[in-house]
């Protein structure tokens, strides 16, 4: 059954029983399956090798999930490449592979909905003011431009004004502050950046110059993980306590999501915890078996999402690790699972003669 | 010639202090000389009594190769009426993750009669450490004192101009490691009658007769086998088989993929240290395969220790679809025969079971494969020859004079 993803717009984004969902995305995403496997012949040669009879599917875990990395090293689409409008491109340094991800004017357009949908349940409907906790650079780059640059331009959705609070060395521009904030005194705001940048030059930078801003009608959204920052042991808690006292804001969003699945992002409640929407879910899989792991189990993270009908994407195998915290209970109210991420997965250690494989991958 | 700047930039492991110049005019053994045999059987006895060295069976390994009995037989095969000598100066560089490689190739190069420096890997391994310290307290005793010059041990990130230094004062060069490596060490030159004796990155596969499986054998033990060729060293080694070819009746081959299969299962479960990242390798590794070619099968299996993807037909280039920590493909074949085509340069290693020696040397003699340098039964391919990659090391690492009386 094909699921009318506009119909599904007009539901509000966390609003479906454990029972309901399911069964929503075990219908949309075994026809995705089918759409995939009748339009990509990779994906059709992937599923024939694994004898994969998208017939007998029960449950959306029954899915085939492909790892991510396979969006760097193949073509993966699902329609013809005239109709082709977007290809985005995960982060990556140079001369590492990146993600190639086919978008057409269909998918393309059903991912800004779906962000729009679920960013709105969260900081409301109206347009505001947006700070870019970022440098102005990073659109312009080329090399730059990519996870960071779509996030932003993704958001700028949402935004009535834009500033940049960054130099382009990536330092911090009070001038625009001032300007940005006196124009907007009063008024809630949007501010948006990658954790990492957010903690190294802001919060580090604003408790090093003394300086404070107030940005306590503030919404803060972030995300890009927090790899870098586990190193210096900073958890989800003390960013934001930290945060709020320099700038007095209270209201962070952390969220998770990817190019491999742009849209149906996770955002994070005031509880801490990350939720997936009706579009989409995560499936905490053991790493010795893919068997789907208890709720508190930690496992490797598969992402699944009603939106890829461009290129193959829809049952995605990260390379995060992740644990389900519960389902339809969260006291913020929000029903779906909620989870967290627990860091990247490590890479394993091969022993043995060939640099091959590390030439190859790494 | 170097600075003092460059110098600082070498550490010297063994003796901690070395004396270039003496080395390079260090003058060169006869093969098997007994000095060098006295060295390395008390290295051995020294290594199998150290209780630290006793918990690397790699280390271990080492020491039984180069036991008094074990050299007395190489020596054996090798003697002859020629008259030999060491080249003189053997620069190896030993591969980065094999931690106990460096030692083979440093043995190597003494029982032909060199001088040896070694560049040893940059990790710090303790088996290189154990090695390294043995090496250092047996230099010095008295009674092999005067060999300080013939066993020189350094470590050194990639240096242009250290390797140009050793390169420039080197009779042969032994370079151990991928593609890439040889090429860069390669940029620095030799003198003109130098050589380079390279072990580049090899493919290895194993064939197994399903008529005769098990057989006389007992599963688990051929399991066992099997598993110290391959996962021990996370299936990475160049010796390790990544195709498993399977002869005979169609239904002895399903009786006996379902047996060995199983009993090596049996044997990961209890030995292996599973990596959850290994998983997601080879699952890519698996579908990156999958997505590009028809005609393969992902057996399913009862969890991800190990992957097996089963081929309707062989096809060239195997080579670089391998992966790694468990990944096999499997192919029904008629005949050995069979997998001719599949040959190329690249291949080493060929292991197997329920194949006679007749056998195999017809299909060498018949094919004359442009690769396969050994055909060893499961479970030898990790053992250490003094021919290896086809040279004859001593051979290669000495020189002859010719006497005409």
């Amino acid at each position: 059954m094909m699921i009318d993803l506009t119909e599904l717009l007009a539901t509000a984004p966390f609003s479906l029983y454990k029972h309901e969902k399911s069964a929503l995305l075990t219908a949309g995403l075994t026809d995705l399956t089918r759409h995939h496997y009748e339009s990509c012949e990779p994906y059709r040669n992937i599923l024939n090798a694994i004898a994969f009879d998208v017939q007998r599917v029960s449950s959306y875990d029954e899915i085939p999930f492909l790892p991510v990395r396979l969006f760097k090293e193949l073509d993966l689409l699902s329609v013809p490449r005239s109709e082709v409008v977007k290809t985005m491109t995960s982060s990556g340094t140079t001369g590492q592979a990146v993600s190639k991800i086919y978008l057409d004017r269909e998918t393309s357009a059903i991912q800004m909905k779906v962000l729009t949908k679920i960013v709105s349940s969260f900081i409301g409907g109206q347009r505001l003011p947006m700070l870019i906790l970022d440098a102005p650079s990073v659109l312009k780059d080329r090399a730059m431009f990519s996870a960071r640059g779509a996030g932003i331009l993704g958001f700028s959705l949402f935004a009535s004004d834009k500033a940049f609070a960054f130099d382009d060395n990536m330092g911090l521009d009070s001038t625009v502050i001032d300007r940005f904030l006196e124009k907007h005194k009063g008024k809630n705001i949007l501010l948006f950046g990658f954790t990492f940048m957010i903690w190294q030059h802001f919060y580090k930078e604003l408790l090093k110059l003394g300086t404070y801003y107030d940005l306590s009608r503030g919404i803060l959204i972030h995300g890009g993980g927090w790899k870098k920052l586990t190193s210096e042991a900073i958890s989800s808690a003390d960013f934001r306590k930290r945060l709020h006292e320099v700038c007095g804001i209270t209201r962070i969003h952390d969220y998770y999501g990817m190019v491999e699945q742009t849209g149906s992002i996770y955002m994070e409640c005031q509880q801490g915890h990350l939720h997936a929407s009706i579009f989409s879910d995560v499936v905490i899989r053991r790493p010795l078996d893919f068997t789907p792991a208890h709720f508190g189990e930690r496992g490797i993270v598969e992402v699944v999402s009603l939106l890829p009908r461009s290129y193959p994407g829809h049952a995605l195998l990260t390379e995060d690790e992740g644990v389900v915290l519960g389902e339809d209970d969260c006291p913020c109210g929000r029903l779906g699972k909620y989870f967290r991420i627990l860091g990247r997965l490590k890479n394993a250690e091969v022993r043995g003669c060939s640099d091959a494989y590390a030439a190859r991958f790494f | 010639m170097l600075t003092p700047q460059d110098f600082s930039k070498i550490e010297c492991r063994v003796p901690l202090h070395p004396d270039f110049d003496r080395i390079f005019a260090a003058r060169a053994f006869a093969p098997f000389c007994d000095e060098v045999m006295a060295f390395l059987q008390d290295l051995s006895a020294w290594l199998l009594q150290d209780t630290v060295a006793r918990n690397f069976p790699d280390v271990v390994s080492f020491a039984f190769w180069c036991r008094k009995g074990a050299l007395r037989a190489m020596k054996e095969r090798y003697s002859g009426q020629q008259l030999r000598l060491g080249r003189g100066v053997v620069f190896h560089i030993a591969p980065s993750n094999v931690p106990v490689n460096f030692a083979y190739s440093l043995a190597a190069g003494l029982l032909a009669g060199n001088a040896n420096i070694v560049r040893i890997p940059s990790r710090d391994y303790p088996q290189v450490e154990i090695i390294c310290s043995a090496l250092r307290e047996l230099l010095e005793q008295g009674k092999f004192r005067h060999l300080n010059k013939y066993v020189i041990l350094v470590r050194y990130e990639k240096d242009d101009t250290i390797t140009d230094f050793f390169s420039a004062h080197c009779d042969v060069r032994v370079i151990w490691g991928g593609d890439r490596t040889i090429a860069d060490i390669r940029r620095s030159p030799l003198p003109s009658r130098s050589f380079d004796l390279t072990f580049a990155d090899r493919y290895s596969l194993c064939v197994i007769n399903a008529d005769v499986y098990p057989g006389d054998i007992d599963p688990a033990r051929l399991a066992m086998d099997f598993y110290n060729d391959t996962y021990l060293f996370d299936q990475n080694a160049c010796t390790a088989p990544h195709l498993v070819v399977w002869l005979g009746e169609t239904t002895n081959v399903a009786m006996a993929q379902e047996i060995f299969w199983s009993n090596l299962h049996l044997v990961v479960a209890e030995k292996y240290v599973f990596q959850p990242g290994s998983a997601v390798n080879k699952l890519t590794d698996a579908y990156r395969f999958a997505a590009s070619s028809g005609g393969c099968h992902v057996r399913t299996m009862a969890d991800n220790l190990i992957v097996r993807i089963q081929l309707d037909q062989l096809r060239q280039g195997l080579e670089d679809v391998r992966s790694t920590c468990g990944y096999f493909y499997e192919y029904e074949a008629k005949i050995l025969d069979d997998i001719v085509p599949l040959i190329n340069r690249k291949f080493q290693t060929l292991s197997y079971y329920g194949i006679d020696s007749v056998a195999m040397r017809r299909f060498i003699e018949e094919n004359r494969p442009s690769g396969i340098d050994r055909i060893v039964p499961i479970g030898r391919t990790l053992d250490f020859s003094l021919v290896w990659d086809g040279y004859d090391l001593i051979g290669t690492l000495s020189r002859t004079v010719i006497l005409t009386p």
